[in-house]
């Protein structure tokens, strides 16, 4: 298991930056920023007038690496599983699992959480602990 | 506007570290090298969005036009608690949550493609499910 080093400084001015975003989200456009509920909306049968401000700000998330990589040289580094059958999986669950529920990390815990929804609290909480759970089983037990 | 909030967004995430899955499960990993880093990430994007919600919410409607359209629901119902649950699972599975999958088909690994596509299949069998009751 790759080690990652705590940078509470960095993650802190990070998680501002998509505080910014959720606010300016709302600002703008009257919108939670809730990036499961963007995404599954480009599907059918979901169809309104807001289908290009979805995929405006998906292209967004999208833009950032490769300008961070056309401005310092460098990739953003990251450490992918390299198990495909894992990543499907896993892939299958988020995706089923965040319509499920109504929400991910952003709009649950982000935008949930500041609103002070306990909906958002009890997702998150949920989506935490079977996450701690599920990293436990897969590295402690299965030893992946 | 919109392309512009996804830029900042996903620039928030990779400064914080979160396009990395490593870290991500990192931190769910208690038992092992726990790097609280994603609790500070929370932290600082929760703060801003708690003071920022507060002052936006002072406008009559967005400034782009439209109403504020914010969640409603306050009942908990076993969709919140079973959809939260298998989110949960495979986000521990693969250190990846859908903001920092989206921002990681910038970076390009071939992993990255087969799980966004899964995620989409997920996603699309999900609003298959009939509406809830009530």
């Amino acid at each position: 298991m790759p080690m990652t080093e705590f940078t509470p400084f960095s993650a802190l001015a990070g998680g501002a930056l998509i505080g910014l975003a959720a606010v300016l989200m709302l600002g703008a456009h009257g919108r939670v920023a809730g990036i499961s509920g963007i995404a599954s909306r480009l599907f059918p049968p979901y169809a309104d007038k807001h289908m290009a401000e979805r995929i405006a700000f998906l292209v967004g998330l999208v833009a950032a690496p490769l300008l961070v990589l056309a401005a310092t040289g460098t990739a953003v580094e990251q450490s992918m599983p390299s198990n495909f059958y894992l990543l499907g999986a896993a892939g299958l669950l988020v995706g089923f699992g965040t319509v499920m529920a109504n929400g991910c990390t952003s709009g649950h815990a982000v935008c949930g959480l500041s609103r002070l929804s306990v909906r958002s609290l009890l997702a998150t909480l949920t989506f935490m602990l079977a996450g701690i759970i599920t990293v436990f089983l897969l590295r402690h037990v299965a030893g992946v | 506007m919109q392309f512009v909030i996804g830029l900042i967004f996903s620039a928030g995430l990779i400064l914080a570290g979160m396009t990395d899955p490593a870290k991500v499960q990192n931190f769910l990993d208690l038992a092992g090298q726990w790097d609280p880093s994603l609790m500070f990430v929370m932290i600082g994007a929760i703060a801003v969005t708690f003071v920022g919600y507060k002052l936006v919410l002072k406008r009559k409607a967005p400034i782009f036009g439209g109403k504020f359209h914010l969640p409603t629901r306050k009942d908990a119902d076993s969709r919140l608690l079973v959809g939260s649950g298998l989110f949960g699972i495979g986000w521990g599975l693969a250190g990846l949550c859908p903001g920092p999958a989206v921002t990681s088909l910038g970076i390009g690994s071939a992993g990255i493609f087969v799980f966004v596509a899964a995620l989409a299949v997920g996603m699309f069998a999900a609003r298959k499910l009939p509406e809830p009751k009530g």
